[in-house]
């Protein structure tokens, strides 16, 4: 049994069990913290970077998806500072890929966009990159849009730690990282693909989808991950 | 009361924000009412005028004309405004940044099912290797977001800055929308 621990968020008492994050925390008290990466029912990366709070006594900013509740902790989740932040790494990921919120079929439905409109990002203030990237349609059922993947790597964790295929991976470093499937095949080639559409579903943005959709119609259904998680608690 | 003096510019985009403008329906003659429409596509005008209060600017910067045009808009402009994703983010215009100029070009020139293919080098303005967004040329006052930004938000923006506010747009457009 873990201890209970007491804390303040935003000058707000909330109490909760040690083993739980920040965010977890702060999700369980209202309080809204951005994030992307992190996927209730997945493991916890830390990678995107949006879902950053101030601690009090540490210098550096921490993601809230990874760091432990502690006691006597004074956690703030609002200061310019973080918007700040959170509105550039937002204004980042629209520059590394290519976003045409406009002609994408997750348009209306994708957690990147919908981030954008919720920090005030009406427009970006950096370069566009606009790199020449691949779409892979070689699966029978779905399709892959480097442009639109903003390396979450949601889909690497499902496939590998709920469906157990582990076809997903990333390739390469920095800017050249690339999600890939099995041994950097055409997914249509992937043999340790079930099909099971889990990644289609967890992926935040239009970069996995179903095949035939148009413009705004690719909506995701997220839910089965905690059915699943709850399942899996009550065998143990 | 002296009436503001409103433009509205055609760069590239497909026309669709300025029809959301036209939208607006009833609410036009309230508006009419309140601005002089000095330049626009629905206006004969062939030069930008001086001494502009506000410029809404639909579509992205792709020719050579768009560069030059705009600049001369921002110099005559108090309050530039982007409308529309084409202006905001570039959107479908700026789909070709990956690729350069040269393959659109190609594509709807060279297509050898036409007569006399050729690129043409005059009349139309020559194409930018790269389009941009208006912001990331000269300065803009205001964004607003959409493809097209609907009728209500585009009413919004300007009745908010004809009570002479700054409209706030949290929540109402977005890239997209
Ligand atoms: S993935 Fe999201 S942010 Fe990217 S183009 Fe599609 S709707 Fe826009
Ligand atoms: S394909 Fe989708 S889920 Fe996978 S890393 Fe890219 S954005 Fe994330
Ligand atoms: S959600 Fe915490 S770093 Fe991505």
């Amino acid at each position: 049994m873990s201890r209970v621990v007491t804390l303040k968020i935003n000058d707000q008492d909330v109490s909760g069990r040690e083993d739980e994050t920040i965010l977890e925390l702060a999700r369980e008290n209202g309080i809204f913290v951005p994030t992307l990466c992190h996927l209730e029912g997945l493991s916890d990366i830390g990678a995107c970077r949006l879902c950053l709070i101030e601690i009090k006594g540490v210098p550096k900013l921490m993601p809230a998806c990874v760091v432990r509740a502690q006691e006597g902790m004074e956690v703030y989740t609002e200061s310019e500072r973080l918007k700040k932040y959170r509105r550039m790494v937002i204004e980042l990921l629209f520059v590394e890929g290519n976003h045409v919120c406009s002609v994408c079929v997750s348009n209306g439905h994708c957690e990147l966009q919908y981030l954008a409109q919720k920090l005030g990002v009406d427009h970006i203030r950096l370069e566009y990159r606009s790199p020449k990237r691949e779409v892979d349609a070689s699966h029978e059922r779905f399709v892959l849009d480097h442009n639109r993947c903003i390396l979450c790597t949601r889909c690497v964790r499902v496939c590998g730690e709920v469906e157990g295929a582990h076809t997903w991976d990333l390739l390469g470093r920095g800017i050249q990282s690339r999600v890939i499937t099995d041994l950097n095949q055409p997914w249509g080639d992937a043999e340790s693909c079930t099909s099971c559409g889990k990644c289609v579903q967890v992926c935040p943005t239009g970069a996995l989808t179903a095949k035939g959709k148009a413009v705004g119609e690719m909506t995701k259904h997220q839910g089965f991950l905690t059915t699943l998680a709850l399942m899996r608690e009550n065998d143990r | 009361m002296t009436r503001t003096r409103l433009a509205t510019v055609w760069l590239d985009g497909c026309s669709g924000c300025h029809m959301s403008f036209l939208d607006i329906d009833e609410q036009l003659l309230v508006l009419a009412d309140q601005i002089e429409l000095v330049y626009s596509p629905l206006v004969d005008r062939k030069d930008f005028p001086e001494d502009v209060d506000v410029t809404l600017i639909e579509g992205a910067v792709s020719s050579e004309e768009d560069l030059e045009k705009i600049r001369r808009i921002r110099e005559r402009t108090h309050i530039l405004i982007s409308l529309g994703d084409c202006a905001v983010t570039g959107n479908v215009p700026s789909l070709r940044n990956s690729i350069g100029a040269e393959p659109v070009l190609r594509r709807a020139y060279l297509d050898p099912t036409l007569l006399n293919p050729q690129i043409p080098n005059q009349v139309i303005p020559r194409l930018l290797p790269l389009v941009r967004p208006v912001h990331s040329v000269v300065k803009v006052d205001i964004y607003v977001p959409g493809c097209p930004p609907s009728a209500n938000t585009i009413l919004y923006v300007l009745t908010e800055l004809l009570a002479g506010r700054t409209p706030d747009l949290n929540g109402k457009t977005r890239f997209g929308a």
